[in-house]
């Protein structure tokens, strides 16, 4: 075994790509689901568990007769499709061997809320099931399955594939348990992945003869895949390798760069708005960059650094952050207001903490959105806490003050963190 | 003395005549910024802002003597703006851009490799050496000329940063911004390494964000070269995993890269860490007052 085992970091990395959520207005990654990724995978020539995808237990029924007739599959599985891994384990893979059996297993995963270490305790909502063939069936030689992943080495800046013969199980487990059964392989940019890398790869694997020949034809069209569609993560877990030795990706997990879509606007389309959450989405739509967590202090805050200070000096002074939400460059009233609309549709939200460095921005103009905000969304019944700094903050906290709104405000932010800590009691 | 722009810096704006680069340069000048002119393709030849437009970087090195670019080329044509300006020889490259595909920052990388040109950003509120030159959009005014280097990941929390420091009575030898994405020109120990060496910077705030190992590499350096006081803080204390905040590269993966991992490391590293960005600046005074006395 040649390759360098996998450095923590890039586990780190990979976990971080895995768990990934998009947030709206500045999406970083567009995740797609299985049978999205697997339709790309199957355009550039990899080899897939084909399947067809359902939205309700008649769809899916139909869908397995007519993935039989192409097929010849004699059972089908069925598939939850959501943007978190882990469906096995929390039911959302089910095997299927007759028709009805299609029509039980479809009829009771669409709608139920799936719950895997992916996606938190509050889970998701199963909107579409894929019906896929079977791929496990037996011959000359024993399936076997493979882990196999392309994405960034950061630390690096260039591409790598990392793969394990461990496939089928959580490679963050693998990673922690047996480092040493994780490879990886590091992208030269100048020249892109090379012939002798696949066979590098696939004789790491332990593969010989087709299934040796079959391997290598698959990395070269995975790899040709994530660059050609500027992906961030392409994910096959397991990889198999069929009984009569072909290369098959049982699944796909991938994200696209969303700061590349521009270049693949037919992408754009497999957005998948059910898999997030409301509020973020309609967040998006004002251009706020808007996460909900689980906390009881909301705040508004311009730029993602400072905004992430806040949420730690939030806890710092005795409470939760309830959301993190960047207003951008331009905190006029009507983004405001907005901002507030979003921060209290969150009933756990006792308190609000805004905090604004006004550089190009004017304080001052910021305050006045706030105090328009404020009337023209009539009562707020929480404390807001208002903290404005840089250009004008002296005018800003005397548009605040001499405004009678219930607004405390602060110039400093230690004032600011004095100040939650206050009305939190 | 000072890192990377000073008053002899003579800069150009690519992007010159766009909306973005035509008010910030407007901003850098009036600053007092050295800036020789301005690159847009197909306007070379005129004047903007009272200053020369270049067709080319290569135009603005040979008849303006430009030594340093900021950049305000829209995400599409960012990378080939970075490129071109190495190639001109453009020792200092400011990318402002936010929004650059990973995929042209991998080859951006890969072709600054072995050039005499250092890359700060993408996706940055630029470099400032107070009282000097301005390359970037930070706001000027909340800057003083002084000897506190600082090295962050962010905007507006650099700002508070600078703020706090100007507000306890001390100033900046040069505050870079790196950016915020997962592939930046130059990281945060390269910048840390910057301001060691420089014989103006007496300390230096290093102000990182969840994810990635960047702030570790930085403070496993300063552990090796403890010669100026490093106060350091890791916004995102309580993001929880998983979830992206903002910026490109900031969310937590593994156990290495939370904001408590890099906090652990950095103290052992002997930086002195804050855990609430509202006492940097008094916490880089005692540091000081300390090494004084």
């Amino acid at each position: 075994m040649e390759s360098t085992i996998v450095h923590n970091f890039d586990a780190c990395h990979l976990h971080e790509l895995v768990y990934s959520r998009c947030i709206k207005t500045k999406i970083y990654f567009m995740n797609l689901h299985e049978y999205q990724g697997k339709q790309i995978l199957k355009s550039f020539g990899v080899s897939i568990q084909e399947g067809i995808v359902a939205e309700t237990a008649d769809q899916a029924v139909d869908a397995a007769k007519e993935l039989q007739k192409q097929t010849n599959t004699p059972i089908w599985i069925v598939k939850a499709q959501v943007h978190a891994g882990g469906r096995g384990k929390a039911g959302g893979v089910k095997l299927a061997k007759t028709l009805d059996d299609v029509k039980e297993k479809a009829k009771a995963m669409i709608g139920m809320k799936l719950v895997s270490h992916q996606t938190g305790p509050h889970g998701k909502i199963v909107h579409k099931v894929l019906v896929a063939q079977d791929v496990y069936y037996p011959g000359e030689t024993p399936t076997k399955e493979y882990y196999m992943s392309v994405l960034l080495n950061r630390a690096l800046g260039r591409n790598m594939i990392i793969y394990s013969q461990e496939g089928g199980m959580e490679i963050e487990e693998v990673a922690a348990k047996t480092p040493e059964r994780i490879f990886k392989e590091e992208i030269d940019p100048k020249v892109g992945l090379r012939d002798f890398q696949c066979r590098k790869i696939a004789f790491n694997l332990g593969l010989s003869g087709e299934a040796f020949k079959n391997m290598t034809k698959c990395i070269a069209s995975l790899y040709k895949a994530y660059e050609t569609i500027d992906a961030s993560l392409f994910e096959i877990n397991p990889l198999l390798k069929t009984s009569d030795n072909k290369i098959v990706a049982v699944d796909s997990k991938v994200a696209l760069d969303d700061n590349a879509l521009y270049r693949h606007p037919d992408y754009v389309a497999m957005r998948d708005k059910l898999e997030e959450d409301p509020t973020e989405v309609e967040a998006g739509e004002h251009e706020l960059n808007y996460v909900k967590l689980d906390g009881n202090v909301g705040c508004m805050v311009n730029g993602a650094g400072l905004a992430m200070a806040t949420m730690d000096i939030i806890k710092l002074s005795g409470g939760e952050p309830a959301n993190f939400l960047d207003v951008g460059g331009t905190a006029n009233a009507a983004r405001v207001e907005q901002a507030f609309r979003i921060i209290l549709k969150d009933p756990n939200v006792k308190a609000i903490l805004v905090n604004i460095f006004g550089g190009i921005v004017r304080c001052d103009r910021v305050a006045q959105g706030i105090v328009d905000a404020y009337k023209n969304m009539g009562t707020i019944n929480v404390p807001i806490i208002v903290r404005l700094q840089g250009t004008n903050a002296v005018e800003a906290k005397k548009i605040i003050d001499e405004s009678g709104l219930k607004v405390h405000s602060a110039i400093q932010l230690q004032e600011a963190a004095d100040l939650v800590q206050k009305v939190l009691k | 003395m000072s890192v990377l722009v000073n008053k002899n810096s003579k800069v150009i704006v690519q992007g010159f005549t766009g909306g973005e680069g035509t008010f910030h340069a407007t901003q850098m000048i009036e600053y007092g910024t050295n800036v020789v002119g301005g690159v847009t393709p197909g306007k070379g030849g005129t004047k903007h802002l009272d200053k020369p437009v270049f067709n080319t970087v290569a135009e603005a090195v040979k008849t303006a003597g430009a030594d340093t670019s900021v950049i305000f080329v829209p995400p599409p044509f960012a990378a080939d703006a970075i490129m071109e300006a190495a190639e001109a020889g453009i020792k200092v490259i400011i990318c402002i851009t936010e929004g650059i595909p990973t995929k042209d920052m991998i080859a951006v990388k890969e072709y600054l490799k072995g050039r005499n040109s250092r890359l700060i950003g993408p996706n940055c509120p630029g470099v400032i050496t107070p009282g000097e030159a301005k390359c970037g959009i930070m706001p000027g005014f909340i800057h003083r000329k002084g000897h506190i280097g600082i090295v962050s990941r962010s905007g507006t929390l650099t700002y508070e940063a600078v703020d706090q420091v100007t507000k306890a009575g001390m100033g900046q030898s040069t505050c870079i911004g790196i950016g915020g994405d997962p592939i930046p020109g130059t990281t945060t120990k390269e910048a840390v390494e910057l301001l060691m060496n420089d014989p103006d910077t007496e300390g230096i705030i290093m102000i990182g964000e969840i994810g990635g190992s960047m702030e570790n590499e930085a403070a496993y350096y300063v552990k090796a070269n403890p010669r100026k006081p490093v106060v350091g803080f890791i916004a995102g204390q309580t993001a929880p995993a998983g979830r992206r905040m903002g910026h490109a590269g900031a969310i937590i993966g593994g156990a290495d890269d939370t904001a408590a991992a890099k906090m652990k490391i950095m103290r052992e590293c002997g930086i002195h860490v804050v855990d609430s960005p509202a006492v940097i600046g008094k916490t880089m005074a005692e540091a000081l007052k300390k090494v004084m006395a």
